[in-house]
Parts: C-alpha cells; sequence; structure tokens
C-alpha cells in the first residue's frame, strides 16, 4: 500500500470506550505481586516481628533489676556503642522500652530495609531485566501501573511490619513499654521501610540491571546508617549528622522515653519527593534500560581468567573485598569497647552467671570467646552461599559449557569449593584481626592480638564442616541443597540463644560450632578441631564422588 | 572412512520419561552429520551424553576413539561444543568469556578469534548481560571455532541468529570441513542441514530412523510430478507406485516411488506431455513421513520452517 492511495483509516474506538490512564491495571499487578509472594512476605514480616518483640521479651531474664539496666546504660556513654546501634535517649532512666529503641531498633532497621529493597528490586528491574515486564507492559497497563502496584504492596508491607510491632510489643506487658509508645516506634519501624522503599524505586530507575539496582539501595542504606553513626557517636542523644538519616528520624522519635511524632513528617516528605522522582524517571527512560549507560570491559581475559579456579575468584572477588571490610570494621568496632565490658559486665548479675559458666580465666575473656563465635557464624553465611554457587551455575547453564571443556568436574568443583575454604579462613582472621587491633589498643595489652587470633582459626573447621555437608549435599541430592541453611539457622540459634532457651544440653551438640572450645574463655582442646577438619574432609570427598557419578541437571 | 562417533543402543529414562530408546548413531571422520528432529525426540540427550555430561543407563557411546563418559575430559581436548541456549556470566565481557572457554580447552588461536569476532560482528567489549540471545550464542560460537578441535558438537547453535549471521555460520562449518573437522550439526531447521549435511540420521522418540547422504533419504520417499498430457492419462490411477493423483482436463499431479519412477514416465510419455516438472523429495516430505502421521502436533512446528 502506497502512502498517497491510503485510504481514510477509521479512528480507533478503544481509547474512548476503554480507562487508557498511566495506573491501568495497578490493582491487577498489585494482586499478582501478593500472588508471588504469598510466602515469601509473611515470612520476612514474621521474621522481623520474631527478631524484635522476642528479643524485647527476653530482656527481663537478662536485667533482673534497674540497677542492671543502668550499668548497661553506662554502656551507652562509649560512642563505639552509640555509633553501633543509637544515639542513647532516657539513659538516666533506662527502662526496658529505652533499650528497645536504643539496641532493638537499629538492627530491625537493618531488617525491615533488607525486606523492601529486596522486594521492590525483585518486582521491578529484575522483572524488567529477564523481560518479563516487557510481556505485562505490551498488554493494557499504564506506563506507572508496574511502579504503582509494587509500592502499594511494599509500603503496605511496612506499615503491617509496623503496626505487627507495635500490637507485639503493646501486648507483652513489659514494665514501662506503653501502648501509646509502642504505636510510635512501631510508625518509626514502618517509616524506615517507607523510606527505602522509595529510595529503591528510584535505584531501579538509575541500574539497569537488579544486582546493580539493589546495591544502589543498600549503599544508601549503609551511608544513612553511617551518618546516623557519626552524629550519635559525637553527641548523646544524637548529633547534626543524625539529622540527616532518616534511620535518625526514626530514632529520635524517642519512643519511651519523650514520645515526639514529628520525625516521622519529614520520612514522609523524602517518601513522597523520592516517589516522584521515581515515577518522573519511569516516564522519561525506555523499557529495560536504565540511567547508567553500560560501561565496556575488557575485549580479552586478563591471564588469570584461565581456569576453573581463576572464573571462581573473578566471580566471587567482588563480594569477597566487601565482606572482609565489613568484618575488619566490625571487629574494630567491637574491639573498641572492651575496656568499659569489663566494668559493665562487673555489674551485670546474669551474664556474670552465664559467663561464670563459660569458665573464662576474666570476664573479657569470655566476652572474647562470645564475639569470635558470633563471627564465625556471620562468616558462615558468607561460605554457604560461595559453595552453593555451583548449584546455581549447573542449574544455570554455565556448568555445561565449562564442562564441556577440558575441565573436570572435580576441577570444576573443587574452584568454588577452594574460595568458600579459603575464603571464610581469611574472613574470620579479617574480623579477629580488627577485634584483636583495637581491643589491644583500648587494652593497653598486645597480648591479646594472637591470642585472638588464634581463637578464630579453631573455629575454621566448624565452618569448613558446614562447607563440606553443603558440598556432600550437593553431589549426592542436589535438588536439597538449601537443607544446609537448616544447619546454619540451627547452629546460630543455638549459639547466640542456647543458654537462654533452657533446651536439653544434647541439642546443641547438634551445632558445629557447639564442639570447638570457646576460645580464648575455654582451655584449648586439640580433638574436636582435628575430628572436625577430617569431618569436613570426608563430606567433601563424598559430595565430589557423588557428583563424578551424577548427571549434570541442565535445564533443556 | 573411519567412524568418530559411534554410538551403540543408548537409552535414557529421567524419571519416567524415557528420553533415548537404543539410539544408533555413526558420525564418520571428516563428515558434517545433521541430526534431525523435533524438540524432544532426544538431540539434546544424545549430545549431553557424548559429552558425558549425562550418563547413559545402557548402550555404548564412542567418540574420537575414547568412551564418552569415561575419558570425557581428554576427549573435550579435542572437540568444542555449542549449547542451544546460551547463558553467559553476566559480569565478565564477551571476549573474556571466549579467551577463558577456550583455554580451558587448551587455547586459541588469538588471530583466528580476531577473524570470527570481525565476521560474527561481535563487539568483544561489552558485559555478557547485555548481550541479546543472539550475541550470546555468537560468543559460544566463536569461542568454539576458534579453537583447534578435530569434532564439534553443535545443538542448534543458530537459534537466535539473523539470516545474515546464519550465512556467516554456514560458511564457517564450510570452512572447517575443508579443514577435516568432523561436524555433528544438530538442528530442526531443515534449510540449514539441507545445505550443510552430508549425511542426516533422523531422530525420533529416542531412535534414529533414518541414516543417510540427502540423495539416500530421496530415493526412500516420493518424487512429485505435475505434467500436461495432450490427451487425459487416466490410466495413471491404475499403475502402481502412483499416489495422491489429482487430474483436471490433462493437467495431472501426483506422487510417485523412486522405484517405480521409471515405468510411470514411460507410461505418461505416450499421452503426449507438453509440459512436466518434477519435485525432488524434500527434506520437509522425509521428516513428515516419519512424524506426519503420528505426531502431528510436533510436524507443526517443522512444516512451519523454510
Amino acid at each position: 500500500m502506497t502512502a498517497t492511495a491510503a485510504p481514510p483509516t477509521p479512528t480507533p474506538a478503544a481509547p474512548t470506550t476503554v480507562r487508557a490512564g498511566p495506573l491501568v491495571g495497578t490493582t491487577l499487578l498489585a494482586r499478582f505481586v501478593l500472588r508471588r509472594d504469598r510466602i515469601r512476605l509473611p515470612l520476612w514480616v514474621g521474621a522481623i516481628l520474631l527478631f524484635l518483640v522476642g528479643s524485647a521479651a527476653s530482656l527481663p531474664t537478662q536485667y533482673a533489676d534497674a540497677a542492671e539496666r543502668q550499668a548497661r546504660a553506662a554502656l551507652v556513654d562509649n560512642p563505639g556503642v552509640r555509633a553501633f546501634t543509637g544515639p542513647g535517649f532516657g539513659l538516666d532512666d533506662y527502662t526496658f522500652g529505652a533499650i528497645i529503641v536504643q539496641e532493638l531498633f537499629g538492627y530491625t532497621a537493618i531488617l525491615v530495609a533488607l525486606m523492601v529493597i529486596l522486594l521492590t528490586v525483585r518486582h521491578t528491574r529484575a522483572e524488567e531485566e529477564t523481560g518479563r515486564a516487557e510481556l505485562v507492559r505490551a498488554a493494557a497497563v499504564g506506563r506507572h501501573a508496574h511502579l504503582a502496584a509494587v509500592l502499594l504492596v511494599v509500603g503496605a508491607a511496612s506499615l503491617l511490619t509496623g503496626g505487627l510491632i507495635a500490637l507485639g510489643l503493646g501486648s507483652l506487658g513489659l514494665e514501662d513499654v506503653d501502648w501509646a509508645s509502642s504505636w510510635l516506634l512501631g510508625a518509626a519501624v514502618a517509616s524506615i521501610g517507607l523510606v527505602f522503599t522509595a529510595v529503591t524505586a528510584v535505584t531501579v530507575q538509575v541500574s539497569a540491571y537488579a544486582r546493580g539496582a539493589s546495591g544502589l539501595a543498600a549503599a544508601a542504606f549503609a551511608v544513612a546508617y553511617l551518618l546516623r553513626a557519626a552524629g550519635d557517636a559525637t553527641q548523646i542523644g544524637g548529633g547534626t549528622w543524625s539529622w540527616l538519616s532518616p534511620i535518625g528520624w526514626a530514632q529520635q522519635t524517642r519512643a519511651y522515653v519523650d514520645n515526639r511524632w514529628w520525625p516521622l513528617l519529614l520520612s514522609l516528605a523524602l517518601t513522597v519527593l523520592l516517589v516522584a522522582a521515581a515515577a518522573w524517571l519511569t516516564g522519561r527512560r525506555d523499557l529495560a534500560a536504565g540511567l547508567m549507560p553500560p560501561r565496556p570491559g575488557p575485549a580479552t581475559a586478563h591471564w588469570l581468567l584461565s581456569s576453573p579456579l581463576g572464573l571462581g575468584w573473578r566471580l566471587h572477588r567482588t563480594s569477597l573485598s566487601w565482606w572482609a571490610t565489613a568484618l575488619l570494621l566490625f571487629g574494630l568496632a567491637y574491639g573498641s569497647i572492651t575496656a568499659e565490658i569489663e566494668t559493665f559486665v562487673a555489674e551485670l548479675v546474669v551474664l556474670e552467671e552465664w559467663m561464670a559458666e563459660i569458665g573464662g580465666q576474666t570476664l573479657l575473656d569470655a566476652f572474647f570467646a562470645v564475639i569470635i563465635l558470633l563471627l564465625a557464624i556471620i562468616v558462615t553465611i558468607f561460605a554457604v552461599p560461595t559453595v552453593l554457587r555451583l548449584r546455581s551455575e549447573e542449574t544455570g547453564r554455565r556448568a555445561e559449557p565449562v564442562l564441556a571443556t577440558a575441565t573436570s568436574r572435580t576441577r570444576w568443583a573443587a574452584s568454588h569449593l577452594t574460595i568458600a575454604l579459603a575464603g571464610s579462613a581469611v574472613l574470620l582472621l579479617t574480623a579477629a584481626l580488627g577485634l584483636g587491633l583495637s581491643a589491644a589498643a583500648a587494652l593497653g595489652d598486645p597480648s591479646v592480638l594472637p591470642r585472638l587470633l588464634g581463637a578464630a582459626l579453631a573455629h575454621v573447621p566448624a565452618i569448613w564442616l558446614i562447607v563440606g555437608l553443603a558440598l556432600a549435599l550437593f553431589g549426592l541430592i542436589p535438588r536439597a541443597v538449601t537443607l544446609v541453611w537448616v544447619v546454619v539457622a540451627y547452629s546460630a540459634t543455638i549459639g547466640y540463644f542456647g543458654d537462654f532457651l533452657g533446651l536439653p544440653d544434647w541439642t546443641a551438640t547438634l551445632s558445629p560450632f557447639a564442639h570447638i572450645p570457646l576460645l580464648p574463655a575455654e582451655p584449648f582442646t586439640a580433638t574436636p578441631i582435628v575430628a572436625m577438619t577430617f569431618t569436613a574432609a570426608a563430606l567433601i570427598a563424598a559430595g565430589l564422588a557423588a557428583l563424578r557419578r551424577r548427571d549434570l541437571t541442565t535445564p533443556a | 572412512m573411519a567412524e568418530l562417533i559411534a554410538a551403540r543402543g543408548l537409552t535414557k529414562h529421567f524419571g519416567a520419561t524415557r528420553a533415548l530408546a537404543g539410539l544408533d548413531l555413526s558420525v564418520a571422520a571428516g563428515e558434517v552429520h545433521g541430526l534431525l528432529g523435533p524438540n524432544g525426540a532426544g538431540k539434546t540427550t544424545t549430545i549431553r551424553i557424548l559429552l558425558g555430561l549425562l550418563r547413559a543407563d545402557g548402550g555404548q557411546a564412542r567418540l574420537l576413539g575414547g568412551d564418552a563418559w569415561r575419558d570425557a575430559v581428554a576427549l573435550h581436548r579435542c572437540l568444542a561444543y555449542v549449547p542451544g541456549d546460551v547463558d553467559l556470566w553476566p559480569n565478565l565481557t564477551g571476549g573474556e568469556t571466549i579467551d577463558l572457554l577456550a583455554r580451558l580447552r587448551g587455547g586459541a588461536d588469538p588471530a583466528r578469534r580476531e577473524m570470527l569476532c570481525e565476521r560474527f560482528d561481535l563487539d568483544p567489549t561489552k558485559k555478557a548481560r547485555t548481550y541479546s540471545k543472539g550475541n550470546r550464542q555468537k560468543v559460544a560460537l566463536i569461542a568454539a571455532l576458534a579453537s583447534p578441535v578435530e569434532l564439534l558438537l553443535l545443538d542448534e547453535p543458530t537459534a537466535g541468529l539473523d539470516p545474515l549471521m546464519e550465512a556467516v555460520f554456514q560458511q564457517c562449518i564450510r570452512e572447517a570441513r575443508a579443514e577435516g573437522v568432523t561436524v555433528l550439526l544438530s538442528s530442526h531447521i531443515l534449510a540449514q542441514v539441507e545445505v550443510l549435511a552430508d549425511r542426516i540420521s533422523i531422530i525420533r522418540l529416542g531412535q534414529i530412523v533414518e541414516t543417510g547422504t540427502l540423495a539416500q533419504l530421496r530415493h526412500l520417499t516420493r518424487t512429485t510430478i505435475v505434467a500436461d498430457t495432450a490427451e487425459p492419462a487416466g490410466e495413471l490411477a491404475r499403475l502402481p507406485g502412483v499416489h495422491e493423483l489429482e487430474q483436471r482436463n490433462g493437467h495431472s499431479r501426483f506422487e510417485v516411488d523412486a522405484d517405480h519412477l521409471d515405468t510411470t514416465m514411460r507410461r505418461l510419455a505416450e499421452h503426449g506431455v507438453r509440459s512436466l516438472v518434477a519435485h525432488p523429495p524434500t527434506l520437509e516430505q522425509l521428516l513428515l513421513r516419519h512424524y506426519g502421521d503420528q505426531i502431528p502436533t510436533d510436524t507443526a512446528e517443522n512444516r512451519a520452517r523454510p
């Protein structure tokens, strides 16, 4: 058909009879998001609720009376402690409510931000990256409907989390934990969710990749946390820097102490501003495109990228360096408060009894032992996904091209395995180095450092055992590899709360960490460490042998 | 000619599904061998068994003089593989991926790699996450073709390529063949197999149902004849080996079995042939012979292909 001879085209009837605004389809998409996350969403909200309300419920068992709470308040005089958790309100009368805000809110904020960032990215940028959004947008769906639906659901999840936390805390019936303050705390938690949902709504416009978008949002959270940390460290009650952070605003509500609602207006204003910015950006950019143009990389491979191990290093090096940095800082921060720990613990009867049970030479040794155990469990959270990368490479069709070359299965598996094994040792030593350095400086005792490094090293075989278990599952029952997380979760629960839960002794023996002597508090015994190393080696050997015999399960 | 791939009685089950049911495959050294069949016929399973990625439940798979499962690593030095669905590491560039895969196989010729990047029009500095399906396919193809190997195992290697790149691919395969490389090319693109393959094996429900050169396979089926004759050739209907006859005022259209072609043409000539068109059987007809009646859903896809 030529242009000149074109017959008059009938005007399409659709726009006049069908709604065609930019938000068409929002409700349907919101229901779709809820359908996809019908398990994930309740798990997140439930886990956060369990963490905060569960920890709050255990406070009376940790502090027998007001005097012990005051001893704890004295610890908050240390800027390092405030940088970790919060500005410190109501230190003169350190009630359970004040403890909740000072010591639990910061961690809750991290969990809530993690939830909203991951959920928002999952339903926006990840959908675009995989091309699924294209299918949806090709239907009668408005330009802003996708984002609006996700914001509705994730925003509602934030409000729900806050509301349930208020209900949970209010109904605990703790001394000085009243309903009005609990509602304010719930609102403060919800404000964190709303702000970082909005932040993520912007970062998913900026980066064209889901990982990049979550990384940017997480970086924004880290900056907000550091600003607050800087402000809170400089001044009890928070300094100027604290007021530059949405996390600071939430804490400045001073729930349970002064109950101020107005700082949340700042959070609300920022949320509205960011959502507007996100909507504006959505309208300006192409589907599946980001604001940052993709950068070109090297045209040829570095000589290191010549073996499965080289590939493994390339795939894990970024995460490894972030982990090392974070753990070093974590260790340094914990080490810096060692001087105060001694005075604090001395006044705390419950903790003293518990630490006496651990049987340390000094209370400080017991503190170090607990911190090293904590760090070892955290490092496990690096080690497990690193070795399980083998499984995602297999199911993600990326193992096949490697195994079709002159690479044996053992050599291929050894790559990610080596990085998990060596990486966890390096990370735990890095954390212990930070802890040891700043503790040595704080105590004026350089002998602390080698003792802490040794204690860290003793915990490495327990991590290796869990890595070995993951590899054995990968070889023998590849579909069930995620089961290894049950062991990690169990070990963490036993490690943190074992003595508080009042479980029978044998339950602890199921955690590999329970067999490691709590160095430097307990005397060194080689038997469990050697036995655990051999068990880890046996599990790895079994996993590799099974891998050599089984079919590779790659989707057709 | 030496047998480079020799599979005998391969069987493979995935749970209750039977993927291979006694598959025999023979590929001679130096030939381009087409493996034809619709999705789910067992092409990919066969190639994965040849690569030692899957273990056959029964039968024997030997290639390049070794056992596909036991000698996998040693054999992989001498062969290259291109899967139909290519997924790459998102944060590696195409160039890095090509180098990595080639090095894992024992190295590649840099000049050849460069030449292939140019011919396939691939920008090797882009991160794999920015590549389209076709570009990911090119990365795998270049990595395979840049390595000096004896055998190429290609599993629907051009599924995402445009017609221009398809032409480049076909040229590269012809060059590889000229250098003495053996190629096993699994495909459901008939035109590709028709122009490239020296011999063809047709796979159906996990078995090879036909193997031979295109000419040999054609011999097994019918030629289509369209003729105009001076007087109506009514007797054609009574001749043995004539099928699907349509006649209208001296115009005849029919199919005839290869072994009755000679007698049929003689009888037709008696009626005074004015015009004559003879179509050799297409690969599509060959396939339909094996698939047409039994599994219509599978052949619908094949029929849609050129």
